[in-house]
């Protein structure tokens, strides 16, 4: 059953040369259930479109498509539903535990807030599930009396993720959950991630640029490049065997170790990311890629049928690849209007 | 084989007051950096690693041990100070936080140059910026900062440690703070100022990756004492501390993971006996008791690793094993 469903989603934000999109034309289904990752460098729009599911965004953001949770929606609900869905329906784990808590509220207080907004529980009744929550995410309920200061960052991370299933929503967006985390610490936080969605069978969309980190946790991989995403399938095929040139130098960014073939030899891409004011013509990424052909600076192709369940926006992906340029797939992702013309 | 050790640390300790407690940041430590080699140092926060690499670079001051570079005890005045750090400089963790927002790459690059008085200033910065991989120099000489993308002002960054000409760089998490795509080309950067320099490098990182990609040595560091060295191919490939262990095997891509329960422990409560035990695998597994070690586990310290370029690892369960063979 599909909890949410994205059609053509597009962030702009109004800026003062004119509107610079941040997100271009996504579309994207979660199956109750599912974990999907989201992947993408900054500016790629990953984080716009993770925030723009909940209308989180600053009011310069303009979000067109649409976006439905549950069947509903969310860019079209009253102020007053979209209240009732946020932290109810969905909520967010949001990047940087230790700005995101409030200092000089105690952790057990911040917990509770949600429950008690929304009704859904008295004081006593919040109380207890928040001593609930805590030992779910693996602390000491006695911690509902402490500071955020008086926590470390893997605790700080876990009281994060306390207050997002505070309410049992049916879906939690995970910002970067374990960026700025120690290895030791962020192993614990993806297996509690892990565990609890799970157990409490929530879907999951989590953002990171760390590609090894999503293909462990979620099932799916949706890879974005300039606001767009260039490649998306099973999370094992697309890390291991990416069609798209950038989903492949990202999977290849951070080496196995032990591998032979990264020892001695880091693998990056030339360039940067491109500014989202003025992007390149053509596919987006075409200045960087190593594969590029002379027909992509005009050109930008929409995604291409690689399996089942799986496609990559780029010429040489799907079937008719390298031959024909024959875009034929392309229908599907709204609005990337596919040029037809040969290489 | 062994390159000539350029900086050594020599049974280094280093404290710090903490909430009126004493903590024990670098709890002995022996670690060299030879002659154009990489050396990784590896640990989670709090270890001590960054504090290691202050007190090498001569910005922290021991309370015992030395620190050498070329054979010769690091002085601490303010005129040896100065010229020791021409020839050792510091790539900070955060280029952007390191430039200053109203200065050109120029004047940015410009900076050490100036504070040693070298002459041929302007040559110096277009050679370091060339160096650092931003070409044309003159493209970039007159930017500022926030004109540049992440891996171009770490680039600027370390142009700015390489107008000094100097023997080693000590980086600080030197891609942490970069996207995904570039943080190859700066590591690729590091290995080829290696190569067409002969600069050696202390890089200190929470990275395994990042060690396995440039670094001949690694250093694994726990609660202030160096756990495990040796070579990379030996240390990542077939770890012997329980620690090194650990940490591997929690990578994203790793079959069995082995999750220590806790956080990183406090340097002003160093654990008695061996100062990992409350978190060891080997001995809560009960593999350290089949050794017969795990009384010494608990009443012993591991001896201090020397600064040996051989595979080491200071663990009673890795030397019963080792003893055992």
């Amino acid at each position: 059953m599909t909890l949410l469903e994205l059609r053509d989603v597009a962030v702009a934000y109004r800026g003062a040369a004119g509107d610079v999109p941040a997100v271009r034309g996504v579309s994207l289904d979660l199956a109750a259930g599912e974990a999907l990752g989201l992947a993408g460098e900054s500016g790629s729009g990953k984080s716009s479109l993770a925030m723009a599911l909940l209308r989180l965004l600053p009011r310069s953001a303009r979000v067109t498509g649409e976006i439905l949770l549950d069947g509903e929606d969310v860019l079209r609900m009253s102020w007053g539903r979209l209240r009732a869905v946020r932290w109810a329906s969905a909520s967010v784990v949001f990047q940087g535990a230790q700005h995101a808590l409030n200092p000089v509220r105690r952790i057990g207080d911040q917990i509770a807030e949600p429950l008690l907004v929304h009704g859904l529980a008295t004081p006593a009744q919040a109380r207890r599930r928040t001593a609930e929550l805590l030992e779910q995410v693996g602390l000491p309920a006695w911690r509902a009396r402490s500071h955020p200061h008086e926590l470390s960052g893997g605790q700080r991370q876990r009281v994060m993720i306390a207050m997002a299933l505070a309410c049992s929503p049916k879906l939690v967006v995970a910002d970067e959950p374990t960026t700025a985390l120690d290895v030791m610490v962020q192993a614990q936080v993806l297996a509690l991630i892990r565990s609890l969605i799970a157990e409490h069978r929530i879907s999951l969309i989590m953002i990171s640029h760390d590609l090894s980190v999503l293909a462990s946790t979620c099932d799916r991989l949706a890879v974005m490049y300039a606001g767009r995403v260039v490649e998306s399938g099973p999370a094992r095929e697309v890390f291991t065997g990416a069609r798209h040139p950038y989903a492949r130098a990202l999977a290849e960014a951070f080496p196995t170790v032990g591998d032979p073939a990264s020892r001695r030899a880091p693998r990056g891409l030339g360039g940067d990311p491109p500014d989202p004011a003025r992007l390149p013509p053509g596919c987006a990424f075409h200045p960087r890629c190593p594969a590029a052909l002379p027909s992509c600076a005009e050109r930008d192709v929409g995604p291409r049928p690689v399996a089942a369940g799986w496609s990559a926006a780029c010429v040489h992906a799907g079937p008719e690849a390298a031959d024909t340029g024959e875009a034929g797939q392309a229908g599907e992702s709204g609005g990337t209007g596919a040029v037809r013309e040969n290489a | 084989m062994t390159p000539a050790p350029l900086i050594e640390a020599r049974d280094l300790h280093v404290e710090f007051a903490a909430r009126g407690r004493r903590a024990r940041a670098v709890d002995g430590v022996n670690l060299t950096v030879g002659e154009g080699e990489i050396v990784a140092l590896v640990g989670e926060s709090g270890c001590g690693k960054t504090t290691l690499a202050r007190t090498l670079l001569g910005l922290e001051r021991p309370a015992s041990g030395t620190v050498l570079y070329g054979g010769a005890p690091l002085a601490y005045t303010t005129r040896a100070l100065k010229a020791y750090r021409r020839e050792v400089q510091l790539v900070p963790q955060d280029p952007t936080g390191s430039l200053n927002p109203r200065h050109t790459v120029y004047e940015a690059v410009a900076e050490g140059p100036r504070i040693h008085g070298l002459l041929g200033e302007a040559e110096r910065v277009a050679a370091a910026l060339a160096r650092a991989g931003l070409r044309p120099p003159e493209r970039f000489a007159g930017a500022y900062p926030h004109e540049l993308s992440g891996g171009q002002r770490q680039r600027v960054v370390i142009a700015g440690a390489l107008a000094l000409d100097p023997r080693v760089l000590v980086a600080d998490e030197p891609v942490a703070s970069l996207d995904a795509s570039v943080r190859g080309e700066i590591l690729a950067l590091l290995l080829r100022l290696r190569d067409e320099l002969g600069l050696s490098a202390l890089v200190v990182t929470h990275d395994l990756g990042l060690a396995w990609n440039i670094a001949d040595r690694v250093a694994v560091m726990y609660l202030g004492r160096i756990v495990e060295s040796g070579p990379v191919e030996q240390v990542l490939s077939a770890p012997s501390h329980p620690y090194t262990q650990a940490l591997l095997s929690v990578l994203p891509d790793s079959p069995s993971p082995v999750v220590l329960g806790g956080e990183p422990p406090d340097p002003t409560r160093i654990p008695d006996g061996c100062r990992f035990h409350p978190r060891c695998p080997a001995l809560a597994g009960g593999k350290a008791a089949g050794a017969g070690v795990d009384g010494a586990c608990v009443s012993q310290s591991p001896p201090v690793l020397p600064a040996s370029a051989e595979s080491r690892a200071a663990c009673h369960y890795a030397a019963a094993l080792r003893a055992g063979n």
